[in-house]
């Protein structure tokens, strides 16, 4: 198994400080040179997420967002720096993720995700990251990945407050669970809208790295199921427990004629 | 002790910017009541036209979904916690 191909010294140097974990050592930063993650959106939660993945050595980073880097970005979007304005948010990343660390291949996706190409897309990971900007695309992503087996960490943030939940398909409630549909316009608010700290993003974004690579090293996570709520303006996080919902349009174990399709 | 009501941050507005209150009543229909008797302007934040508590805002009676339990029939009792959580999906 490829768990055996050695270490170049300077891998061992760059990753030496994660590698002195017992429950990651040379076999788990194996596991992670071979994991294949997509980010979905190269914004304020993909960047910290992007950037804490590929120091970290994830061998294979996707990355998919179709906007350009704008002036408006720079206060949270720590992937861009000011010369990358205009560019097209996968390239600026690409070039930035490449500089910090070549070893990874960074695959760029300049596209909207919908439903028409979730499943392709998500098809050639191992774990999916979503950060995008919107809940419909976040249904999209829960539903390509229940769909294909993909564990799958979704957060979304606003203000000074964030949500992460980790989906294990077939194991744990799926994000589609907690929140059913598509919210009509204006029914949850933007960023563009309403605001963000720029380091909420960071917080959760990095939360998300954290449990990305939980699952790539085959860590046991406690966010499995469990809806995490960071509030920034009383400096906490708290869980609350989702159960699999059995009318699950996209999970449930329901027959699908009993089950909640609109 | 009444029920411990976790308000998120998009409503504190409503509670002079208190983020936990305190309610009463035995099921989550009076509890609404009396947020709303406490702050005015809440019940209409939670509920819809017909009384149902809007989508895109999932209750929680002690970690359960109160959409598995009896929605605004759900009973509470003292020392109870309930927390509201509105769908929170910014990124960019």
């Amino acid at each position: 198994m490829s768990l055996r191909i050695p270490f170049s010294e300077t891998e061992i140097r760059r990753y030496s400080r994660q590698m002195i974990l017992p429950e990651i050592g040379g076999g788990g930063q194996a596991r992670l040179r071979q994991a294949r993650v997509l980010v979905v959106g190269a914004g304020g939660l993909g960047s910290p997420a992007a950037l804490y993945l590929a120091a970290a050595g994830v061998g294979t980073l996707g990355l998919v967002d179709s906007d350009r880097v704008e002036l408006s970005n720079l206060q949270r979007q720590i992937l861009h720096g000011t010369k990358a304005l205009d560019l097209p948010k996968v390239t600026s990343a690409q070039e930035r993720l490449e500089e910090l660390n070549p070893d990874v291949r960074v695959v760029p996706h300049r596209l909207r995700l919908d439903g028409e190409n979730a499943a392709s897309l998500v098809r050639d990971y191992d774990v999916v990251v979503e950060g995008s900007d919107n809940l419909g695309t976040k249904l999209v992503v829960n539903d390509a990945c229940v769909a294909l087996g993909r564990p799958l960490v979704v957060a979304g943030i606003l203000r000074w407050d964030g949500q992460l939940l980790v989906v294990r398909p077939g194991e744990s409630a799926c994000y589609r669970c907690v929140y059913r549909r598509e919210a009509p316009e204006g029914t949850v608010p933007t960023c563009e809208a309403a605001g963000i700290v720029g380091p909420v993003a960071g917080v959760v974004g990095s939360l998300q790295a954290v449990e990305a690579l939980r699952l790539c090293l085959g860590l046991p996570s406690a966010a499995i199921g469990r809806l995490l709520l960071y509030d920034g303006a009383v400096a906490e996080i708290r869980a609350i427990t989702v159960r699999p919902d059995p009318t699950c349009p996209a999970c449930g174990t329901l027959p699908s004629k009993e089950r909640g399709h609109e | 002790m009444p029920v411990l009501v976790r308000i998120p941050t998009p409503l504190r507005r409503h509670t002079g910017g208190a983020g936990e209150v305190y309610a009463k009543g035995k099921d989550l229909g009076e509890l609404v009541d009396d947020l709303d008797r406490q702050y005015p302007g809440l019940r209409d934040r939670l509920c819809d036209e017909t009384g149902d508590f809007r989508k895109f805002i999932n209750i929680y009676v002690n970690q359960e979904d109160v959409r598995f339990l009896d929605g605004r029939g759900s009973q509470v009792k003292d020392g109870d916690e309930v927390s509201i959580v509105p769908a929170i999906a910014g990124g960019g």
